[in-house]
């Protein structure tokens, strides 16, 4: 139901707001995306665009997608995703959807990719309390007990355990938009992003 | 540092005169007081310059009745009116540090 643009994480700066107070935000690059497709209740069983983000060369698409890429009239691009709308007569195929759709303070969900932690144990992790780092102790960072007695007699499925950490997708919610510059494709949001530098987040308006 | 950073930082930026550490200053500091609004001087030596872009900072000491007193100021906030410089100084290092055993 909410329009969505892909963008590019470029970093994290300071800006002062109007009361003066400074804050920290993060700058991502939003090139202008198209729309590729457009399917139809009638014939796809459901309202949705299908837009394409980040021009790449014709030779680094598989050419059932140079087709699909060439029926729409457009130039190939990397990332090919979907959003749900219902005003989809509103746009027809071809059409740019830039930075535009978003206006200063208003509240958007980013979402992406979190950096990935390695193997962690149950503190980082899942963040246990752990236990006290000095007077004698001999338990610091372990999970403890994970379990019963005889009755279950076994780990209950899900137990929160030392393990690969990070890495998965992540979603921001609600954050302001302090600035959008149309002519540089760049939006500004206060606070932090999921995910590395340069890594691909996907930004929407939030709901209401 | 990135150049779109840079870009998005440069309409924040504002016009300053150039100081290093050493040099004797006065920034202007405007303050809100409920509905009152002045213009504070805080004259003094700059200790240290860090940071670039809109997060530059300048840490200033002064003697404020026979007590060394620092303040760090961020030097693109909205607040700061000015920074003059009264004296040039000349020192060695980037963080004159040594000073507070001086002065």
């Amino acid at each position: 139901m909410r329009l969505a643009l892909l963008g590019r994480k470029i970093g994290m700066t300071q800006l002062f707001e109007d009361d003066n107070k400074a804050v920290a935000v993060t700058v991502v690059e939003v090139e202008p995306s198209v729309v590729v497709q457009i399917k139809r209740e009638e014939k796809d069983g459901y309202n949705a665009l299908q837009i394409g983000y980040h021009k790449i060369d014709k030779k680094r698409v598989s050419q059932p997608l140079q087709g699909h890429f060439k029926r729409a009239g457009v130039e190939p691009r990397r990332h090919l995703f979907e959003v749900r709308l219902d005003e989809v007569d509103k746009y027809t195929v071809g059409d740019e959807i830039n930075v535009g759709i978003f206006q200063e303070k208003e509240r958007i969900d980013i979402s992406g990719n979190s950096r990935g932690l390695g193997f962690q144990g149950v503190m980082k992790r899942w963040n246990f309390a752990g236990g006290p780092a000095s007077h004698g102790a001999h338990f610091h960072r372990k999970p403890g007990a994970v379990g019963m007695c005889v009755l279950p007699g076994r780990v209950i499925k899900g137990k929160k355990m030392p393990g690969h950490a990070g890495a998965k997708r992540v979603t921001m919610k609600r954050l302001q938009v302090i600035k959008v510059d149309k002519e540089r494709n760049l939006i500004v949001v206060k606070g932090s992003t999921p995910g590395t530098l340069n890594s691909l987040l996907q930004l929407r308006k939030s709901h209401d | 540092m990135n150049e779109l950073i840079r870009a998005i930082e440069s309409d924040s930026l504002r016009e300053q005169t150039s100081f290093r550490a050493g040099d004797i200053v006065k920034v202007y500091e405007r303050i809100t007081e409920g509905a009152k609004k002045r213009t504070q001087i805080f004259e003094g030596l700059v200790l240290k310059t860090s940071s670039s872009g809109t997060k530059a900072m300048v840490t200033v000491r002064k003697r404020s009745s026979g007590i060394g007193v620092e303040k760090t100021f961020p030097l693109h906030a909205p607040w700061i009116e000015k920074i003059d410089v009264v004296k040039k100084g000349r020192v060695r290092q980037s963080r004159p540090y040594y000073l507070r055993r001086l002065a």
